[in-house]
Formats: C-alpha cells, structure tokens, sequence
C-alpha cells in the first residue's frame, strides 16, 4: 500500500506515492536522486544521514518518508546560492572541517540547524548541539573551528548589512 | 544495510482511532519518534504487519498544568521536557534524565512516552539479523537460549530508559488507553521483571500521559547515567534521587535505576533513612544497598562488576549532593 505525501523538499513543492515502509534517506537518494545525505551507521548513531525537518535536525535514517507529509525539508542540497558555498560549507572548506568527508553533510546540517537556534554559540554549545554526529577523521577542533568561522562570517554580514 | 520488512504505515489523528487501528489489525506496533523502534524494525527484530504513527496525534503532544500537578502528553518530545520551566523546577530529575537521552537530535523528536515504552536491550539482542542468526539467535527472539545467563530460562535484557527512573521518584502515574478504555496506574506498575516481557500492558494498550504530581514537586531531585560516549548513548548505569528533607534530617528518600535491571527498579529499604542526619556512614549504606539490589548482566560491552559499582557512586554522589550534607 502507498502513502500520498506532499511536502516542501528545498524550497520545492512537490507531491508523492510511497511506500509505508520507505525511509526518508532512501526516499531522498533513491526516489528523489539527491545523494549528498548519507547511510552510515542505519541506526541513528552517527548523524550522517542528518536533515532538517521543518528547521530542525533529524535522522533521515529513523524517519519514514510517509510520516513527512506537509512537512519542509531541507538537504546539504539547499544550501548552496548560484554556485557559491553557504558560510557552513565555506567554514568547513576553509578550516579543513572535512577531511574523508563522509559525515560532512550530517555535520553541516547539524550545525545550520544549531546556527539558526543560537547565532552565537559558545565552543560548548557547538559540542552540545553537534553532540549526535560522529566523525572518526578530524577529532572535532576542526569542524568546532569550523562552525565558529560561519557564526562569525554570518554575524559579520548581518552587522554589514 | 538490511531491508525494511514489508508493513503498512497508518497515521491516525486522534488516539481513539490509533487504539482502534492497533486492536483491529494483526501484528501492529505503534511507533512514536521512532528512535528506537524503526532500528528494531531495520534490524529484523521487530516485524510488523502494520507500524501506526502517532506522530500527528495532537492531543499527545500537550502539557496540561493544574492543581494536581503537570500531565505530560506521551507523544511530547524529549526535548521539550528537557527545556520545560516546569519540569526544570519542580521536576528536575525528569527534565534531567530528557536532556541525557541519546543526542540533541534524538531528542528533538523521540518522545517520553516512546522512552518509558523503550524496549529492554541486549548485547545479543540489539545486533542484526546476520549476527543474530550467526549466534543462533537468543531467548528474547527466535532463540531457545539466553547467552548472558545460558542455564537459565530467565532473560536479562536490560530496561535502558532514562526518563522512567526520574518519572519513578517522583511518584509519577500514566494513562493507559486501550480498547475497554482509560485507566490510570502508578508508573511503577506497568513494568515487570522481565526482559522479553517487561511491559504490563493490556494488549493494544497506549501510554496517553505521564502524570507528575504537584505534591512531589519542588523537592529537590536529580538524574545522572553512566555510559560509554559522553555525548551519545544508552546507560550503562544510571539513577535518578529525590529527596524530602526538614532541617538538617532525611524525611523520605527514594532512589530508582535504570540499565541494571530488566524494568526501572525502585530501591527499597530506604525509609530506615527517614529521620535521620545522612552523614558518610549512611551514604555508605545506601551506596552499599543500591548496588546489593542492582543486577547487572554481561548486556552490554562493559562489564557487570564495573556498572554495580558506578551506580552505587552513583546514588551516592547524587543523594549526598541533594541532601547537602559535608
């Protein structure tokens, strides 16, 4: 039996037929063709598969794409503008937050779920709030540095603006 | 990767039509966050004909205050109770224990009740269906053996919730809704000691509401688990203490574990405590009677001996701090 949704998808409408059984990742990668959100652990452990659900963090892996109808959803897709980085991705580009690059897109939608809560987080904060995605290249200072130069970057252009 | 078994996903609006859903349909589960449940599912241990989401049921999703004290809505998210001014105040072992549940994104859609219902776990139970099966399996599922206590026709799958022991010391209750209706029981009552069946459920029933009650508030409680990763994890060990004190003496104490047993275990014994002065002798007696009544089995990576003595530093640390003694 398939489940109708209608959902926001990166700022696109747009209407489906799923199966009730259908993740949400598998849905993004397979049905969709949108292969930046990963597998890696299945089971919630490593946030790799992290999107956000009406702005807010959430395991692409643990959710069902049918228990997504009238929600928005946004993917590492949605952040880029005409080709150019978002300040996260730039962050994470100029501080060397990725290095195998695996959990990157996990880590980048973390950290703009946590931005877009608090603009101005402390290092523990950034800990805190990244706390469900693992990275087993980087040891963490980098991606921390990382989400410091987005807050810092952001705050600079609102302050310019 | 394994593949998702073959079920139907239902999402009902009301918990009438969940309840119904549930009785009316072979092999159907009820699934809130998911957190936990969809793993399960994804790992063969769960095969339901029919998952029936509550996700969209909105009367799960309030916090009603009033003279009796706070009714938390199951389907609420760990993360709204962890930042809940209420609960921080007068419930603080609750929000506590909300806050120390997996990851910050777990916890902005797993649920309280999904965390009371939470599924005992095993080190040979929580694996996938190719390690399972390469083990011959176990007594919690398509096994005739359990491999932490083999002579045994006991299972030892360890209840591994958070919120339970919090919700415990304060007296908590809950609805449960079912098919001939609501009833409301203590919170102790709906667990046994029993790791493939811990749950003392009618069939299809549905926890609707945690209730804390007002006249356990404002004492002073708190929530504190050990576990492998800081950042996220199941407990090895953990235990949530309330405390009643007038002037420098214990009135009433109680103490509930989690992770060392198979259901959220009060202690007992502890009202030889009530009007006495807790000084390190007696701390040293509780410590010694939460470990004495904590049963800890090779469930989990670390090992028995090392959780019977971190709850009991636990319970210890946490009572000693609630009580302000020197």
């Amino acid at each position: 039996m398939k489940n109708f949704i209608s959902m926001t998808l990166n700022g696109r409408q747009r209407d489906d037929a799923v199966p009730g059984n259908m993740l949400l990742v598998d849905f993004l990668r397979e049905t969709v063709g949108m292969t930046g959100t990963k597998i890696g652990c299945d089971g919630g452990e490593c946030g790799c598969c992290t999107v956000l659900i009406a702005g807010k963090p959430r395991h692409a892996c643990l959710t069902l794409a049918a228990s997504c109808d009238g929600t928005d959803i946004e993917t590492i897709e949605s952040l880029e503008t005409g080709g150019r980085l978002s300040a996260i991705q730039r962050g994470f580009h100029e501080k060397l937050g990725a290095q195998c690059g695996f959990c990157t897109p996990g880590m980048v939608m973390a950290a703009e779920g946590l931005l877009r809560e608090n603009a101005n987080p402390s290092e523990d904060e950034i800990r805190q709030g990244m706390a469900a995605n693992i990275c087993r290249c980087t040891g963490y200072v980098k991606i921390i540095e990382s989400v410091q130069a987005a807050a810092e970057e952001i705050a600079s252009k609102e302050s310019a603006a | 990767m394994e593949l998702m078994p073959d079920f139907v996903l239902h999402r009902p609006t009301s918990i009438e039509e969940a309840v119904k859903l549930r009785n009316e349909t072979d092999g159907a589960l009820y699934v809130a966050g998911g957190t936990d449940m969809i793993v399960n599912v994804r790992r063969g241990i769960e095969q339901p004909a029919a998952l029936i989401d509550l996700s969209v049921v909105s009367e799960l999703r309030e916090i009603v205050e009033d003279d009796e004290g706070l009714h938390i809505g199951a389907g609420v998210t760990l993360e709204t109770v962890s930042q809940d001014t209420r609960v921080l105040k007068h419930f603080t072992a609750v929000a506590e224990a909300a806050a120390a549940v997996a990851g910050p994104t777990h916890q902005a859609y797993g649920t309280v009740g999904g965390n009371l219902c939470l599924d005992t776990r095993c080190l040979f139970y929580n694996q996938s269906e190719w390690w399972r099966k390469s083990n011959d399996y176990c007594l919690k599922k398509n096994g005739t053996v359990c491999h932490v206590a083999p002579g045994g026709k006991h299972c030892f799958a360890a209840f591994s919730g958070d919120v339970a022991p919090a919700a415990l010391v304060h007296n908590a209750e809950v609805d449960l809704v079912g098919p001939n209706g609501r009833r409301r029981v203590p919170l102790a009552d709906i667990y046994h000691n029993d790791g493939m069946d811990h749950l003392a459920f009618e069939p299809g029933e549905l926890l609707a509401v945690l209730h804390l009650p007002k006249s356990e508030a404002s004492m002073p409680s708190a929530y504190e688990k050990a576990r492998v990763r800081g950042s996220i994890d199941f407990p090895l060990a953990g235990a949530a203490v309330w405390v009643k004190q007038s002037g420098d003496k214990i009135e009433e104490l109680r103490i509930a574990l989690t992770a060392v047993n198979p259901y959220p275990h009060l202690i007992k014994g502890l009202e030889k405590f009530s009007g006495t002065e807790l000084n390190d002798g007696a701390l040293d007696e509780i410590a010694e009677m939460v470990q004495s009544q904590a049963k800890p089995m090779l469930t989990t990576t670390v090992k028995p001996w090392y959780r019977r003595r971190v709850i009991g530093a636990i319970a210890r640390r946490l009572t000693k701090q609630l009580s302000n003694t020197t």
